[in-house]
């Protein structure tokens, strides 16, 4: 143990073969379906799901665990973050699977995605509604159990569910979906429960037409006495009337906790996204005879020269958060802050220098002969999703000062 | 393998530069920048610790556990204390590392017991010049060989010039580039005028000037162009280093500050506009810090770090203005009294710009 910032040997060969997949795979299609929104990706779906999934297993080097995990994700959205999100993978609804079930809800609900052949399928995670995003606390999709059926019956909507048309509507996939069983007892009363993709009184009203990501399916979900057996409750049934995260309570505790796992992943994309746009950026520097010098004084650097040295700065120190993050899942340690630390800083720090990218090609970069202008707009939503970047700044806020919720809000 | 956790000898090493930061250097911090000098007696207490004595060689008394990882994590926690006085505790290391580095035997052994002694002895080095166009790569200060013997002209500025100095590492120009000489502080030619500036006061620096100094070639190190560029890499990387660590200081003082001060009967830090300022502060520190870390790792690995300095050192220079600026903003008035740390923060960091290798690695 010493710090230490040399990528595995497992590392190295994730980043370079998933970098060739992002290459072969993702980049020769990342306008089609920019253009064609709410178009199925066939090609890319269909190669994860056939080759893509098993393509690296065979590679296993000693890796870093979940930093390697983050890799992928960041040369993946190098390739598209759109197509990214519309993997055919447990994605979300898998990471609250592992951070709230049991060893028999991980068995049951994800071992179809390992299976070989079949047609593709997604998982998905369902939180936000018309009147509540950031506040997560205030669903009003509610859980009824039926002690006959000894089924939960749940009734809502469900908005801006990432991959929700895949898994909603793919049989053998499956959306984790929050509601409460006891609006009286908030946070306590807020539990999540798997749907199978399917499952009748579950309704896909459509999907957004958003900014960027358009590869990525963006559904609204309609709940309407949509019944699952309780054995597809994550975590326990019982409410807690007092603050939740300060008791074993795995319910809402738990499937916050899901974002301490995606939220390094997240800010790893926007990395991906960011390094795109810089990558492409230095590149045509290079071609237009534009040199970047690391070692003139400031006041001889052109602006162009200083902007690239700063967006690279905010690009590594975003990346080093992020890795931050996901090592410490690794190590097992508790990175509910560094986990809110990366997604502030990545997010915040690509949606810059995006923009920034657009402005320094100036007609070049707002053109869609590239892909420079696509690469902003996904990017944005980075600052956004799994968390605003205003609610990071909140956790972060709540930690270092050692302030409960009720404090800073 | 990627691993951010520093080793148990790195962990015990913090420990200890933590504790006497905040023991023996925060308490006097003001002391010192008023005095315009460190107090004598942490200089003392600091080189008990043998914290540059540990990275010099074996062969003249020292350590020999030079680690470019571990003297950025010295640094960090000796400027949260204050970074003037932390300059002033490093100061033998900005002569003893490139003698180490690049001095014949015999100067090796002139120089280096000196500064492993029973009491501390500064160290110092001339880069910057006083010009606002100053090129670190390109110094007009000129060494011209004459025989067996140079000829050193020109002005530096920013040069620490410590109580007891005896030697000065001196960057010039010569006809191979950049070239590195040792010049004892009281050889003709050599002038010094104390520098008065906005921060640092804690660490007394002199504009330095050399008029047809002749030194016998033996004075010389062996450092080529391409040593003294990476000197300057492991002097960014040690001052960014340093910056991280006074930016820390300002934030923690700023953040305890915030839930103490009320307005409208409640703490400010309950009000997200301060809250926000304050994560956004310590969210730029971690990752500045990691930029530093990744740089040494650099370092330590023997690579080119000159990319990774440049980030590092640039990337700090803005967060510790805007976290030190922004600790003065949420002491509010009471940020601009010289009774409360933010100013002197804010002050010592300031400079930035133009720092280059106030300390080395």
């Amino acid at each position: 143990m010493t710090i230490d910032f040399e990528l595995s040997e497992g590392s190295k060969l994730a980043q370079a073969h998933y970098h060739e997949v992002a290459l072969q795979h993702m980049r020769p299609v990342s306008r089609k379906y920019d253009l064609a929104e709410h178009q199925l990706p066939t090609e890319w779906v269909d190669y994860w799901w056939n080759e893509g999934r098993f393509a690296f297993q065979d590679k296993m080097a000693p890796t870093d665990g979940f930093v390697t995990i983050c890799l992928q994700a960041e040369e993946l959205c190098w390739g598209d973050a759109g197509l990214y999100l519309r993997m055919p993978t447990p994605a979300l609804g898998g990471s609250a699977v592992s951070a709230a079930g049991t060893a028999e809800q991980r068995k049951q609900f994800m071992s179809a995605f390992r299976e070989e052949g079949g047609h593709p399928i997604w998982g998905a995670m369902a939180i936000t509604e018309p009147q509540a995003g950031s506040d997560a606390a205030a669903i009003e999709t509610t859980a009824d159990f039926d002690a006959e059926t000894e089924e939960w019956i749940l009734n809502g909507t469900k908005i801006f569910c990432t991959a929700g048309e895949g898994a909603s509507t793919a049989d053998g996939g499956f959306i984790v979906v929050w509601a409460t069983i006891d609006k009286s007892a908030g946070r306590g009363g807020i539990k999540s429960f798997v749907v199978m993709a399917n499952t009748e009184g579950m309704e896909l009203i459509g999907c957004e037409k958003k900014l960027g990501i358009r590869a990525s399916d963006t559904a609204t979900l309609r709940f309407d006495n949509c019944r699952v057996p309780k054995e597809n409750l994550l975590g326990s049934a019982e409410v807690r009337k007092k603050d939740p995260s300060k008791t074993g309570d795995k319910g809402f505790k738990g499937a916050m906790a899901t974002f301490d796992a995606s939220r390094p992943i997240v800010a790893a994309m926007a990395t991906g996204v960011g390094r795109a746009a810089l990558d492409f950026l230095k590149e045509e520097l290079e071609r237009q005879g534009v040199e970047i010098r690391y070692d003139a004084p400031p006041r001889e650097l052109t602006a162009i020269e200083r902007d690239v040295i700063e967006m690279e700065a905010e690009l590594q120190a975003a990346r080093l958060l992020t890795w931050r993050a996901a090592w410490m899942m690794n190590a097992g340690k508790r990175n509910n802050l560094e986990a809110s630390m990366a997604k502030a800083k990545a997010g915040l720090a690509v949606t810059k220098i995006t923009q920034k990218t657009v402005q320094i090609l100036g007609p070049v970069g707002y053109s869609k002969k590239l892909l420079v202008e696509k690469w902003m707009r996904d990017a944005k939503i980075n600052d956004i999703y799994e968390g605003t970047q205003q609610i990071n700044q909140l956790i972060v806020a709540r930690r270092i000062l050692d302030y409960p919720s009720a404090m800073l809000r | 393998m990627i691993d951010f956790e520093p080793g148990e000898e790195q962990a015990l090493i913090i420990e200890t530069v933590h504790a006497f930061a905040e023991n023996e250097i925060r308490p006097v911090c003001r002391e010192a920048d008023e005095a315009g000098e460190p107090p004598a007696s942490v200089v003392e207490a600091a080189h008990e610790l043998g914290l540059v004595a540990n990275s010099l060689p074996e062969a003249h008394g020292g350590g020999g556990e030079r680690s470019a990882i571990t003297g950025v994590l010295i640094a960090e926690e000796l400027a949260w204390g204050d970074m003037a006085i932390a300059l002033a505790v490093l100061s033998p290391g900005l002569l003893g590392y490139p003698v180490a580095d690049f001095g014949s035997d015999s100067l090796q052994s002139e120089i280096l017991p000196g500064l492993m002694g029973d009491s501390f002895v500064p160290g110092s080095l001339a880069m910057v010049e006083p010009r606002f166009d100053f090129d670190v790569l390109r110094p007009q200060t000129t060494a011209k060989k004459d025989g067996s013997e140079f000829l050193l002209d020109g002005v530096k500025c920013q040069v620490p010039w410590l109580e007891g100095l005896r030697h000065v590492v001196v960057i010039a120009a010569d006809d191979e580039g950049l070239a590195a000489f040792v010049l004892p502080c009281g050889i003709e030619g050599l002038s010094t005028e104390a520098e008065l500036k906005m921060g640092l006061i804690g660490l007394p620096t002199v504009e330095l000037t050399l008029s047809s100094v002749r030194v016998d070639a033996s004075a010389r190190l062996s450092a080529s162009d391409a040593d003294i560029r990476r000197m300057i890499d492991r002097g960014r990387i040690a001052l960014a280093a340093a910056g991280v660590g006074t930016a820390r200081a300002s934030f923690e003082v700023s953040r305890d500050y915030a839930k103490e001060r009320e307005t409208f009967g409640q703490p400010i830090a309950t009000r997200q506009a301060i809250a926000f300022k304050l994560a956004d502060m310590a969210i730029e520190i971690d990752g500045a810090r990691l930029l530093v870390w990744e740089a040494a790792a650099a370092l330590d690995r023997g690579e080119d770090a000159a990319r990774l300095a440049r980030l590092a050192y640039d990337q700090t220079m803005r967060v510790a203005l805007t976290v030190t600026d922004g600790a003065v903003q949420v002491y509010g008035g009471h940020g601009y009294i010289r009774e409360y740390l933010p100013e002197l923060h804010l002050r010592n960091v300031a400079g930035f710009a133009s720092f280059e290798t106030l300390t080395l690695l």
